[in-house]
């Protein structure tokens, strides 16, 4: 038999066999097994090498709140670091390897870092590496981050899938041990809506690893029971292996299920973990107690674990650590585990308790009043020295120590919303304060209440406490009889010597170091923590805070809960970033928008590029064309030479409706709209209340009461914020309506001399769009391809004769479709948003770039269009008097000299022979694009005094590039500057 | 945080977006003669208490209507939520 440390009885599974791998050789163990009592029962003490020293360890506890068995599981892409051994299910085919061991976990090379102490002590990194200053970043950091750490990550793709989901209901109930248990059938029989969450896979907490029954069953087949009940009731929703990690505002819990790590892989569909977020009206902690070591010399040997857990080996698990044992304790709930062990046939070599009056022991030889003050074994625990009372040493063999000091109750969760729990003298130990995160009971050992008997009648207490404030009459049902033994302890911390003893094991923090923090003035325990590292990383202290506050109050002669304890947040365990993140991961991080033509640019080649969530065509390669620049300077041409097709769907679409509609956009735009004619359309700017520039687009006033409002892309949602905040807070007696019509009309500029001709071609006859009919700035409500309602707009971005028609989304492919089909005979092309912006620095169009958050009306050369006769938002502080200086920026036209020079966006405008440095700077340039109808580059601009300064030669330098072109400003309209070819 | 919206009930605040001070409705006269200052004074000088407060916030992922909401900001709990609508017309505020 390879378990050799297997004992009769537990919860586990030996009609079935499981095989599994520890750094390379074959275990078997059983369903039910977690990874460290399989190990345990295959006489496996060593799991793991610690953070800094290296030094050998095996497990302390039997739960999550485990500091030293962290393994890497699975491997490949499924490779996940710092496992904890203790709460992993086992299954067929598991493997796990050890970790921050080399070359192997028994002979690991870097465990010299054990005999080079002295030397690593607290803070060491902070003192020992400090000069040369340039030593740090190339050797000592990635020296340590190599000697001291903990799993490696795969760097692989993670396969599976995190998700997240919501949950609502009465009562949370957080933990199912008696409490919880107890709670859930006192709510359940009472009708509310509750979950129960349980982080184990199965319902009973600490009754299952206890022997003392309730009434006539054993605890676990009572916690059998309940589950059986509740789940058959309907309105109890049970949740195990899912751990409430965080609670929130007004009742919200984060948890985590764990669906599928008990798996070799998750079930094809099923996720790995899920991400809850739980709506509660009321909740109960029931998350019990964590029990806490007492710390002596060599206290980390692999087979120095808690009492407690020993205890949950032996009883639940049927695995023991060892078959000499010993145990020290300062309480009586440590003598539980002797009795157990002695029940189960295990040696129990000594019982050492710090009592002088500690309870006889039956088959085990007693120490009272006695310590356990040294340990030896190199790969594990050999023997014990203890100190007797009368002060004489003896040395004790055995191959596992049990260790209780007491236990905590678990208050992290009462602590989220910046609660601080009180000391209880009566168990040494913090318990919840009276701050509790709204809606929060808490009921059971994590209230102090450390008894079976008082956990049961606390949580249906409880239970029936809050549901009374919902208005639930619930009554406690009828709970069997269980043991309710009161504590008795006597607080004992840490034996006295001089060796290193062991407070936090995960961050190797001996009560030296304590000192040491101490001594170099690191009073608050916040500033301890951070100096010494304790209580951080994956355990978050669970195990080590108490008894590191300990250590400091002892130091400074002040009182436990004088000395403070530090703040608990969220979460709770440790969470994936996975699990965080759920589908919102690749391509799914962010939804992704597409025009209703989207498909037909695909097939047209086009190359896309995001605008917002957006994504717009930039160009149509065609074959043959090898450099973007060919591909836009065909699409500008063709455009201007005949005619061309942009889609502009992703520009914002408001529509605004209501008797003061047009008074409302008086208030919103920086320029006047209430003389604008039905029928016709107007450019409009917004302005920030500040007086910048903010946004820009058009009004189409359809009917009287009626106008369609155009944003940017990327402005849309911001834009229409505002125009509901003017509406609702502003001006909230206008008569106006808005709603937001992007995603209803699909919308396409068509552009160039015979836009019109192709244009009509599918308009339907009954309407006239010549140029006596329907001219420049005109819009309608028409019909096109025999039937189908659309909205014409005669405007111009490129600066060509020039319409804008949409159709309800739904046509929008189909329109692209027949306006290519028809415009064949002009040789229609469609372009993309790079021509789209050619021709609008072309033309000398303001656009993004322009609009870039520090420019006003009277920067970009449309200061006369802000009204001075009218309220509207940003009209008063655009008259700020430092935004009207005789030298503000305006908007200029910029060409090189040399017209086969490039102008550089970014660069920055000199004088002709002056200094380049930010005192000398004359402005800077926006935008710049290749003019093809010109044949050189051109830019626009911003220059102090730039109205006055045509003609001038000044420097553009760009010294990021290392580019200087001499430019000349020019007017910013390069090509039809009169205007006239939109309104032929 | 869940926000008691007055015509949708308890909705979860991620479906809503955050402006800031309520005082925000209170834009002043353009007309004024110190308007320059009294915008400046709107626009930027905000109180920050460590206790009540009176704030906006715009129901973006649902029915669009901005709300004030009075918020401990040490506690997060909320004691009203009104639509701003009807705060701007009771501090005065119409056409």
């Amino acid at each position: 038999m390879t378990q050799v440390n297997r004992l009769q009885g537990g919860l586990i599974s030996r009609d079935r066999t499981l095989n599994f791998t520890f750094d390379g050789r074959n275990y078997q163990g059983h369903p039910g097994d977690t990874l460290a009592s399989a190990l345990l029962a295959n006489g496996v003490r060593l799991m793991g090498r610690s953070f800094k020293y290296h030094r050998p360890r095996g497990p302390l506890t039997a739960g999550s709140e485990e500091p030293n068995a962290l393994v890497h599981l699975r491997s490949g892409a499924r490779q996940e670091p710092n496992t904890r051994a203790t709460v992993t299910e086992l299954y067929d085919g598991l493997e796990a390897r050890s970790q921050n061991a080399w070359p192997s976990l028994k002979f690991d090379a870097l465990a010299v870092n054990d005999c080079l102490s002295n030397f690593l002590t607290a803070g060491f990194y902070y003192k020992t590496f400090m000069w040369p200053a340039i030593f740090w970043e190339k050797i000592y950091e990635p020296v340590i981050r190599r000697a001291a750490g903990l799993g490696e990550i795969s760097f692989e793709d993670d396969p599976d899938v995190y998700d997240k989901g919501f949950l609502h209901c009465d009562l949370l109930i957080i933990g199912a041990g008696p409490a919880g248990l107890s709670a859930a059938l006192t709510a359940g029989r009472a009708g509310a809506r509750v979950i129960l969450a349980e982080e184990d896979l199965r319902p009973g907490g600490r009754l299952l690893a206890e022997t003392s029954p309730l009434s006539d069953q054993s605890g676990a087949t009572w916690a059998e029971r309940v589950r059986g009940e509740l789940v058959a009731a309907g309105n109890v929703r049970f949740m195990p292996r899912t751990t409430v990690i965080g609670a929130f505002d007004h009742g919200i819990y984060g948890a985590v299920e764990r669906v599928s790590d008990h798996l070799p892989q998750p079930e094809a569909g099923k996720p790995r973990q899920v991400l809850w977020r739980i709506y509660s009206k009321r909740a109960i902690l029931a998350a019990g107690a964590t029990e806490r070591p007492i710390a002596f010399a060599n206290n980390d040997r692999p087979g120095v674990m808690l009492a407690g857990a020993m205890r949950a080996y032996v009883n639940r698990w049927a695995a023991t650590p060892a078959q000499d044992v010993a145990l020290f304790t300062n309480n009586d709930d440590g003598h539980r585990t002797a009795r157990d062990l002695i029940a189960k046939g295990v040696n129990l070599a000594a019982v050492v308790d710090v009592r002088p009056n500690a309870p006889k022991v039956d088959g085990a030889a007693l120490f009272a009043g006695a310590e356990v003050i040294d340990s030896s074994g190199r790969l594990g625990l050999k023997s014990i020295r203890i100190r007797l009372r009368n002060g004489e040493t003896r040395d004790i063999s055995c191959g596992a120590l049990a260790v209780s000091g007491g236990w905590n109750p678990n208050v992290h969760l009462t602590c989220h919303q910046r609660g601080r729990p009180a000391w209880d003298a009566g168990i040494a130990a913090f318990v919840p304060g009276d701050a509790l995160p709204t809606g929060m009971a808490v009921a059971g050992a994590a209230k102090g209440d450390l008894s079976t008997a008082g956990a049961l009648s606390g949580g249906a207490g409880a239970a029936v406490q809050a549901l009374r404030t919902l208005g639930i009459t619930a009554k406690p049902p009828d709970l069997p009889e269980a043991e309710d033994m009161a504590v008795s302890l006597k607080p004992f911390w840490h034996a006295k010597g001089t060796k290193r003893a062991w407070l936090d094991q995960q961050n190797d923090v001996t009560v030296k170091d304590v000192k040491l923090a101490h001594q170099e003035n690191f009073i608050s325990v916040e500033h301890l923590k951070r100096y010494t590292t304790l209580g951080m990383a994956i355990d978050q202290g669970k195990t080590s805070n108490v008894g590191a506050l300990s250590v400091m109050a002892e130091l400074t002669g002040k009182s436990i809960p004088e000395t403070g304890t530090t703040i608990f947040r969220p979460p709770y365990t440790p969470v994936a970033m996975g699990t965080f993140a759920g589908r919102s991961v690749g391509k799914e991080f962010r939804p992704t928008r597409l025009t209703p033509s989207h498909k037909w640019a695909e097939e047209r080649g086009a190359v896309f590029v995001e605008a917002g969530d957006w994504l717009r065509a930039q160009w149509f390669p065609k074959p043959g064309e090898t450099h973007w620049r060919q591909s836009v300077d065909r699409e500008v041409l063709a455009t201007r030479g005949s005619v061309g097709i942009c889609d502009v769907t992703t520009l914002g679409k408001i529509d605004v409706q209501g008797a003061d509609a047009a008074e409302f956009l008086n208030k919103i735009y920086a320029n006047g709209f209430v003389k604008l004619p039905v029928g016709k359309v107007r450019y409009g700017l917004m302005l920030r209340e500040d007086g910048v520039a903010y946004d820009d687009g058009t009004a189409a006033r359809l009917a009287e009461d009626h106008f369609v409002v155009t944003t940017t892309t990327v402005n849309a949602v911001l834009v229409y914020r505002n125009m509901e905040f003017a509406r609702q807070c502003l001006w909230p007696d206008l008569d106006v309506q808005l709603a937001s019509i992007t995603e209803a009309w699909a919308q396409y500029a068509v552009a160039g001399p015979n836009s019109r001709k192709l244009l009509q071609k599918i308009v339907d006859p009954a309407f006239d769009i010549s140029n006596d009919a329907f001219p420049f700035m005109a819009c309608g409500e028409i019909t096109v391809c025999d039937g189908l309602r659309a909205r014409l707009f005669r405007i111009s971005f490129s600066g060509e004769l020039a319409y804008e028609i949409a159709v309800p989304t739904r046509y929008g492919d189909a329109l692209m479709r027949r306006m290519a089909e028809v415009g064949a005979e002009f040789d229609v092309i469609p372009y993309g948003t790079e021509a789209l912006g050619v021709m609008r620095i072309e033309k000398g169009h303001p656009a993004g770039n322009e609009l870039n958050g520090t420019t006003t009306a009277l920067n970009l050369g449309m200061g006369r269009m802000v009204s001075k006769k009218k309220d509207c938002i940003g009209n008063t502080l655009s008259e700020r008097e430092g935004l009207n200086t005789e030298d503000a920026l305006r908007l200029v036209g910029l060409r090189p000299v040399d017209p086969t020079n490039p102008v550089v966006a970014g660069s920055h405008l000199m004088a002709e022979g002056g200094p380049v440095d930010a005192a000398h700077d004359q402005g800077y340039i926006t935008s710049a694009a290749y003019s093809p109808v010109l044949g050189h580059s051109i830019g626009l601009g911003f220059l102090k005094r730039g109205g006055a300064r045509k003609g001038e030669i000044l420097r553009a330098v760009n010294p990021l590039e290392g580019v200087e072109v001499a430019v000349e400003v020019v007017s910013a309209h390069f090509v039809d500057p009169e205007g006239e070819k939109l309104r032929v | 945080m869940i926000i008691n919206h007055p015509i949708l009930g308890p909705r979860d605040a991620q479906e809503f977006t955050y402006l800031g001070d309520a005082n925000l409705i209170d834009r002043p006269d353009w007309r004024a003669e110190n308007a320059i200052k009294a915008f400046h004074d709107y626009l930027h000088l905000r109180d920050n208490p460590a206790g009540e407060h009176r704030e906006l916030w715009f129901h973006e992922q649902g029915d669009r209507s901005w709300l004030v909401v009075t918020r401990d900001t040490l506690t997060h709990e909320i004691t009203s939520v009104e639509l701003a609508r009807d705060v701007a017309r009771e501090r005065g505020r119409g056409k």
